[in-house]
């Protein structure tokens, strides 16, 4: 590593290059605000997770290879997606060859969130942001890689994401009723259970909402595209907001 | 119907999926209050799963263990390999007795080997004597919740039923009253069986004695008013040592309902004189599963429906959604085991939340489970198109050049169809759902503007 200025890799989830390219350049220009040098290896397409989740994750192996040929030679892997994150850590399947690479992209892959505040070691940001915000946590971030303390364990509470925008003046923190339930996208899941997936998913905004945030935001926008996709259909005048996307402006 | 299909139905009754998610929510907050008062709860946890996880690697040893000491006790022990084998052994003991009428309390064990509709079919009268398994007896319906075996009902449809049943005034729908009736009724059930059957929650190796925790102190009442009591035991309910207990029964109670413990938690371990104890050790595809490196163990579970509670599927469709003995996460790991084509929707009815691991008090790593399951699933018995789908998105994903080709494809089209289009019923994702705006370019097309 070098000290100064980690090169990082841009991994950017495939919806979000495609529906949300703000979202992958907010984490860009959040990134080389706080002294990174970032590349955004070109030619990287999707870590899989789909597939996997699907119940086919033997055939994710061509994706999985050139995922790992993508990003192996940067000191850091950073994406704006804790459940994308996860998947590269966890549901890899082992490839014969690669090994070496595999266990070392697990290791020096991270959530953006945590990489401000576990690899770069930023406790506070310098900022401005006046809104009401309440935290969609995604459960992958949450429960997959401990981005924040989980409402079932008998743990001290965190949450990495809280103590960064807390920090932020003028930031007003909502508290939710339900801290850390699904909202029901669940990647197919909201396809093949979409009666539930609905459900869930109106429910979580109705806590957003009693709450009268003004935006919402999360570290997964596969949660915030199912959640926003609702409340657009609702007509609810809620904005949506990544994560990345806020501390970006805040710090500009 | 699948999973799917039975949740949409129990949806169409908005209020009542509605007091069913938060009934049950209740019943999850109570359990995180009280597991918060104990500083070690994590560690004990830790301790449960390593007991279970000694228990599972040397299953024959223990199970060996218990019925050489449970004889010694005076208990007469029987080994039954699959439901038919249980329920045959339940019928031969009740027929040695002249025995036409049984109480039985909770055991989830024999609604997983259908000994009602068995025993009932050879002329015996079963009571189910926990006051929801009772309720939901009246109804012809299985339990809908391990633990809360009514909970889909509201009082309202009970007074109603017991009205009919036991013939309480119609329209009085205090629980108290209600339950009072209950009481009446069921002891005179208790009075007049000769046989009571009861689950086991933990069998003691070490001592060859057996634990069953009931709320309402009714396995005792059966048990201590007939002659012969049969119990009914998975195989994987054992527990090396008596001191075992000490963590199990902490974490079971708090787990289940979110009491500190449960109201009775009884110690069988010999017969008065006079008096028979028998025990059938179930094996029931139990072996099976210990087989299974992947899902070995999901046999930990103690079964106390902490994952059902949490569940925001389960709470948001019903433990009849499931269509397996037992519903809900811990139910979609284990039934596969039992019948995978039956139960193949199970472990998609999940968003792989993580939920369910987090409550467990034996840490069963459930979702992950769920997951590995759904790789079985399509293994066995893959949906082609589906297959063929996957197998084209790897193919896209694997080449660059193809991804971004699809991805402007799948960009432009958004932006031009018109929205009858978009939102074809076949589009299943904008039946309730807007999709996100199509940006004019995508982020690696900015990035080659931009940076490079």
């Amino acid at each position: 590593m070098k000290a100064n200025s980690p090169s990082v890799a841009l991994f950017i989830p495939c919806y979000v290059d495609q529906f949300y390219p703000q979202v992958g350049i907010a984490t860009l220009e959040l990134l080389e605000k706080l002294g990174c040098t970032v590349t955004y290896p070109s030619g990287q397409t999707c870590c899989g997770q789909p597939l996997a989740n699907a119940g086919y994750a033997r055939d994710t192996v061509g994706t999985a290879t050139h995922f790992i040929e993508t990003f192996s030679d940067y000191d850091y892997v950073v994406c704006p997606s804790g459940s994308c994150t996860l998947h590269v850590k966890e549901h890899f399947p082992a490839i014969a060859g690669l090994e070496k690479k595999q266990e070392a992209l697990e290791h020096k892959i991270y959530e953006l969130i945590e990489f401000i505040t576990d690899v770069l070691k930023i406790e506070r940001l310098k900022g401005k942001f006046p809104h009401r915000v309440s935290y969609h946590s995604s459960c992958h971030g949450q429960r997959g890689l401990h981005l924040s303390s989980g409402s079932e364990l008998n743990q001290p509470p965190f949450n990495k994401a809280r103590k960064l925008l807390e920090n932020l003046e003028g930031l007003d923190w909502v508290e939710l009723t339900r801290t850390d339930e699904c909202c029901g996208f669940g990647g197919t899941f909201a396809v093949t259970e979409e009666a539930l997936s609905i459900q869930m998913g109106k429910d979580r905004l109705a806590d957003h909402l009693s709450h009268k945030t003004e935006i919402l935001t999360g570290g997964d926008m596969s949660c915030i595209m199912h959640l926003q996709g609702i409340a657009t259909r609702s007509k609810q005048e809620l904005k949506f907001l990544h994560l990345a996307e806020i501390l970006n402006q805040a710090l500009s | 119907m699948s999973h799917p299909e039975n949740a949409a139905e129990f949806l169409k009754d908005a209020q009542k999926s509605k007091w069913h998610d938060e009934t049950l929510w209740f019943v999850r907050d109570k359990r995180d209050k009280v597991s918060k008062r104990i500083p070690e709860w994590e560690q004990l946890r830790e301790l449960a799963s390593g007991i279970k996880d000694n228990v599972l690697a040397n299953l024959a040893n223990y199970l060996e263990e218990f019925e050489r000491n449970a004889t010694k006790n005076g208990i007469i022990v029987h080994w039954a390999a699959d439901s038919e084998e249980h329920n045959r052994l339940v019928l031969e003991i009740l027929q040695k007795q002249n025995c036409t009428a049984v109480v039985k309390s909770k055991s989830i064990l024999t609604e997983e080997c259908h000994l009602n509709p068995y025993l009932e079919k050879n002329g015996i009268e079963v009571v189910d004597t926990d006051l929801g398994e009772r309720i939901v007896q009246f109804l012809n319906q299985p339990p809908s919740h391990i633990v809360l075996p009514a909970i889909h009902l509201k009082k309202g449809e009970i007074s109603e039923l017991f009205h009919e049943k036991l013939h309480t005034e119609k329209g009085n729908e205090d629980p108290a009253y209600l339950t009072q009736a209950a009481r009446v009724h069921l002891r005179e059930k208790f009075f007049a069986a000769k046989v009571a059957i009861t689950g086991v929650n933990f069998g003691i190796a070490e001592t060859g004695e057996f634990v069953v925790c009931t709320n309402e102190g009714n396995a005792d009442m059966g048990v201590h008013l007939a002659d012969v009591h049969i119990a009914c035991m998975g195989i994987e309910k054992i527990l090396p040592r008596r001191k075992d207990l000490g963590v199990f029964l902490r974490l079971l109670a708090r787990s289940a309902t979110g009491q500190p413990i449960t109201n009775y938690n009884s110690h069988f371990r010999s017969p008065s004189p006079g008096k028979e104890i028998h025990i059938i050790l179930v094996d029931n595809g139990r072996t099976a599963q210990l087989e299974r490196e992947k899902f070995r163990n999901s046999l930990k579970c103690i079964r106390c429906g902490a994952c059902m509670n949490t569940c925001p599927i389960y709470r948001r469709s019903g433990g009849f959604s499931y269509n397996s003995t037992v519903p809900g996460p811990i139910g979609s790991i284990l039934s596969p085991g039992l019948d995978l084509k039956k139960h193949s929707s199970l472990p998609f009815a999940s968003t792989l939340c993580g939920s369910c691991t987090d409550v467990c008090p034996v840490k069963i790593n459930i979702h992950e489970q769920l997951y590995e399951w759904r790789q079985e699933v399509t293994k066995t018995q893959g949906d082609y198109a589906k297959g063929l789908s996957m197998k084209l998105a790897n193919g896209i994903f694997k080449s660059p050049l193809a991804y971004k080709i699809s991805g402007s494809l799948m960009r432009n089209a958004l932006k031009s169809l018109p929205n009858s289009l978009i939102y074809h019923p076949l589009n299943v994702w904008g039946k309730n759902r807007n999709l996100p705006d199509p940006p004019k370019e995508s982020f690696q097309q900015w990035y080659l503007k931009n940076r490079s």
